[in-house]
């Protein structure tokens, strides 16, 4: 059964002068339990809105989203979600920042100590616990953001670009690392992306959005077994699905770059 | 299960740079070209000796007359005068009360005011015309008016201090707390946090380095307004002790009095600076 359900979702902003801005054209869409979908779409096609408006972060103009059969509201802990930009408290420590969640909703003590010691250990943190977010590496940041996420024990995880900012060579690591964690750890999972290669490598399932006004363009199934090896990025297969998805892209971006 | 090595991704950014001899500064003199330490200690301690030179030639080499202005040696004998005869340490003791009185009054007030600003944007619409309208308001013109409410006593002091201090302190802490990062509120709403945890969690620990900031700016600005308000009707502090000492032409005692406000602010600032380091280390980083 699909565990999140997006029924007629749009979305308008209206801008200062009174013009309107259609970021999302209805769309239907559905995610199963312990599904990996990725939204691959070129930048500014509204596939964060959407996003967005999963974590209660932003509003539908029509529609409404559903998570095990409830409409979303705002925002919550059963919507973890990992941002683009780098997120993590400042003031608070790795350990912290990992606990933050679970003492917002008053865990004991030593549970929380518990859990996040796991997930330091899962996204390869030990040793960092007492360290604070900028006596970190970009992509140390994000692997707590995941680890934090993770801890509160989310039905879905949303991913907005979480690796947009990182280096080719460090992306490429996060990505098996998250995608090893899914494996291990099923898990409702909804990433959006640009990049094709990392929509394809991680997903189960790619939607492609189109040009704003954005909706779902074409939906594709990806069937390598799992566990996957960053090898099968250059088999045959893999070329053959990039190379659609680049052609679907290519026709979005220039539609994109006409307006 | 991760078949990632993690020691090829976890270097700190930290590690790289122990062992690192500094590099030799070729151009001292461009613009934004660093000074180290030594040298900044020599350069700040400098332009007081080339003060007192200047100030010492022009006194003691007879070219400004004594009633105006007194040499350095004159203002030390008097200040040694105030302590030993005239109990100057209790002035002091009293003008120092007084700016942190007030001050702390002041503060107790106006930062969960300014936070209630600065997190709810309708206490923000309902306080922020009044309160930046009061900011213009200048405390030394209300002394009047004390007097005449609170009468000569030590109150009047402090209500000097604490109009001057209240309402800029508000404003300040409104805008930090107000211009707090929207995403780090909204990572916390999706890590579960209510309202009341955004506010305590969230918006005022992000804030706190720019409140301690906003503190120590305004203490300074307080040790301005207390001077005023012991220069009328009042019986003791530096401000007393500068307007009998006006009275009787004693340049030097004005001015030993002028410099030790501005040693006890220079002291009170360092301690200041010193504990928001320590309390907001990962501010610093």
């Amino acid at each position: 059964m699909s565990q999140l359900a997006i029924q007629n979702v749009s979305r308008i902003f209206h801008g200062a002068r009174g013009q309107q801005t259609q970021a999302l054209l209805p769309i239907d869409f559905d995610v199963h339990e312990n599904d990996f979908v990725t939204i691959l779409g070129p930048s500014g096609c509204g596939k964060s809105t959407l996003l967005r408006i999963v974590a209660g972060l932003d509003y539908p103009t029509t529609g409404r989203v559903l998570l095990d059969g409830q409409p979303v509201e705002g925002p919550g802990a059963d919507r973890g979600m990992v941002f683009q930009s780098y997120t993590l408290f400042p003031w608070l420590t790795v350990e912290q920042n990992i606990r933050f969640g679970l003492r917002e909703r008053g865990m004991p003590k030593p549970e929380q100590q518990e859990r996040c010691n796991f997930f330091i250990a899962k996204v390869g943190l030990r040793g960092f616990e007492n360290h604070f977010p900028k006596q970190l590496s970009g992509g140390m940041q994000q692997r707590t953001a995941i680890a934090r996420a993770l801890a509160n024990d989310p039905k879905i995880l949303l991913l907005d670009e979480p690796f947009g900012a990182l280096d080719n060579q460090t992306r490429v690591l996060m990505q098996e690392l998250l995608l090893g964690i899914w494996e291990s750890a099923q898990k409702t999972v909804l990433f959006v992306t640009h990049d094709i290669d990392e929509a394809i490598f991680m997903a189960n399932r790619v939607a492609v959005f189109s040009a704003r006004p954005g909706r779902i363009k074409t939906e594709l199934a990806v069937d390598f077994p799992h566990p996957r090896h960053y090898t099968i990025k250059t088999s045959p297969e893999f070329m053959e699905l990039k190379a659609r998805l680049t052609e679907e892209i290519r026709a979005e971006s220039m539609a994109a770059a006409d307006h | 299960m991760a078949a990632l090595s993690n020691s090829t991704i976890s270097d700190a950014k930290g590690t790289t740079d122990s062992g690192a001899v500094a590099p030799v500064r070729r151009r001292p003199l461009a613009p934004l070209e660093s000074v180290n330490l030594t040298t900044r200690w020599a350069l700040g301690l400098a332009f007081f000796v080339l003060f007192f030179a200047v100030w010492s030639f022009f006194t003691l080499g007879g070219y400004v007359s004594p009633t105006f202005l007194a040499s350095p040696i004159t203002m030390a004998e008097e200040g040694w005068m105030l302590f030993a005869k005239y109990n100057f340490l209790y002035d002091i003791g009293m003008t120092v009360w007084r700016v942190f009185g007030g001050f702390f009054l002041a503060a107790v007030i106006a930062v969960p005011l300014g936070i209630a600003m600065g997190a709810h944007k309708g206490v923000e619409a309902f306080l922020e015309p009044f309160v930046s309208f009061c900011r213009y308001l200048p405390a030394s013109a209300f002394i009047p008016l004390l007097i005449l409410w609170a009468g000569l006593g030590e109150l009047q002091k402090l209500l000097v201090i604490f109009i001057g201090s209240v309402f800029q302190i508000t404003l300040m802490v409104a805008v930090t707390v107000g211009s707090a990062r929207r995403d780090l509120v909204e990572a916390a709403y999706t890590l579960g946090a209510d309202s009341s945890g955004i506010v305590k969690r969230v918006l005022i620990p992000g804030a706190a380095p720019g409140i301690a900031e906003t503190l120590r700016l305004v203490l300074g600005w307080a040790w301005t307004y207390v001077i005023v308000a012991e220069l009328i009707g009042s019986s003791s502090g530096i401000g007393h002790m500068i307007t009998d000492s006006q009275a009787l032409l004693n340049t030097g005692q004005i001015i030993f009095g002028i410099i030790i406000i501005g040693l006890i602010g220079l002291v009170s600032d360092f301690a200041f600076k010193a504990l928001n380091r320590r309390l907001f280390v990962w501010s610093a980083l």
